[in-house]
């Protein structure tokens, strides 16, 4: 994967807003790949969480917002809890899809969801999804 | 005793095997679980966001209406209402501005600093019942029943809000022996079921969720416990071709080793694989 870095690709509004949303912890990262190792949906992931933290520091947002791991992610905090940087990786993860939420875009549509599936899921389910999914 | 019982809103509908287990067995170990009188959903997972303090006026509610009700703990047995009450208490103790806030927000509630401790029912066995006093108690005990503890992540993560130290996990392991179970560690025990990622992603729960199943079979267990309705769907309830490891609420093998009767356990909320191992297991014991 080449992914082109220069000034021009830098969006620093983008990096603000993690670092309000997320908190500025992420640019401690040390790139050791705990968090990948340590995830269980890494392998269902466009990207690694590591990778989503370096490309974040960079301020790539298209490229951060496009792949799906800030949504494959379930707060599981499996990451965090074993990070030697401390950094609340979930948090970021929330930040990245607050970013994309914000500006009104759903990762799921609740309209499209089958009746048969609406009355089987438990409701902590559909809220849980709803409020980490859509806007 | 009593205690302030907080069921949430899937215990109400989905999940009410887990929560009349839950009160028939305190009610049996002589612990009245008394409903908090007026309470509303959780908000189920905790918002992230540092700038987000709307989503936590729902958790913070049910606890000042506590606190109004003159209660100094309240207890909940959904892992996932657990970490989300836990989580906000936590905040309303040590950041001064957000709790500032909150409280200016809420007008009908009192102030609240987060004087309501946040009990989880494992615990709650543990120090307030007691696992010698509960192993006087059962009448049935589930010997040789090889019990896998799921303890999934909303139990034990955030490390802050953790019912015990992630290094040291003992309650599950030692709630299964206090009833007469075999206690069955295995790999997958605190990795994460997919949780709400049924819904907007359901063929990574299925592979996660079977993964965690295997996981225990393979380590020699007959049936799964846990303590959350979400991960009780994605690992047992929901519909899978393949026949599966048994899943149960922790709270139904309690009321089933303390001798109450069906209407107490509510097997037929469990899914097929569940019902027939028990029926067939306890047959004696299950009419």
């Amino acid at each position: 994967m080449t992914i082109e870095i220069t000034d021009k690709t830098y969006n620093g509004e983008f990096v603000k807003k993690i670092e309000e949303i997320g908190g500025k912890d992420f640019h401690k990262c040390m790139q050791c790949g705990t968090c990948t190792g340590s995830c269980p949906m890494t392998y269902r992931m466009d990207i690694s969480p590591r990778k989503i933290i370096h490309l974040s520091k960079f301020g790539l947002k298209e490229k951060v917002s496009g792949y799906n791991t800030a949504w494959i992610c379930a707060s599981c905090h499996s990451c965090e809890v074993r990070c030697p940087r401390s950094i609340d990786i979930p948090k970021i993860m929330e930040a990245i899809r607050q970013v994309t939420l914000r500006q009104n875009i759903n990762y799921i549509e609740p309209s499209e969801i089958s009746e048969d599936i609406l009355h089987d899921l438990p409701q902590i389910a559909l809220v849980g999804c709803f409020r980490k999914h859509t806007s | 005793m009593d205690i302030c019982y907080y069921p949430g809103c899937t215990l109400k509908t989905k999940a009410k095997n887990l929560n009349l287990s839950t009160i028939s067995s305190l009610a049996n170990l002589d612990i009245e679980a008394k409903e908090l009188s007026r309470w509303n959903c959780c908000g189920v997972v905790p918002s992230l966001a540092s700038d987000d303090l709307l989503r936590l006026i729902a958790p913070v509610r049910n606890l000042a209406r506590a606190k109004e009700e003159g209660y100094s703990q309240i207890l909940t047995v959904c892992s996932m209402c657990y970490q989300t009450l836990a989580m906000a208490n936590q905040i309303m103790q040590e950041d001064m501005e957000k709790r500032d806030i909150i409280n200016n927000f809420m007008e009908e509630e009192g102030d609240y600093s987060g004087e309501v401790k946040v009990v989880h029912l494992l615990g709650f066995l543990r120090d307030e019942v007691g696992w010698d006093r509960l192993k006087i108690a059962v009448k049935i005990p589930l010997v040789g029943l090889k019990v896998a503890p799921y303890y999934g992540c909303t139990l034990i993560r955030p490390r802050q809000v953790g019912i015990e130290p992630l290094e040291s996990l003992t309650l599950f392991r030692d709630f299964i022996t206090a009833i007469g179970g075999i206690p069955v560690d295995f790999p997958s025990s605190t990795e994460c079921c997919s949780s709400y990622q049924v819904v907007s992603n359901p063929e990574i729960s299925d592979e996660v969720s079977s993964g965690i199943l295997k996981s225990a079979e393979e380590w020699g267990a007959d049936i799964l416990i846990s303590s959350c309705p979400l991960c009780e769907y994605n690992l047992g309830l929901r519909k899978r071709e393949k026949k599966e490891l048994p899943t149960l609420y922790f709270t139904q093998i309690l009321a089933l080793s303390l001798g109450l009767d069906e209407g107490s356990i509510n097997l037929e909320l469990n899914s097929d694989s569940a019902i027939n191992f028990f029926k067939e297991k306890f047959k004696d014991v299950l009419c």
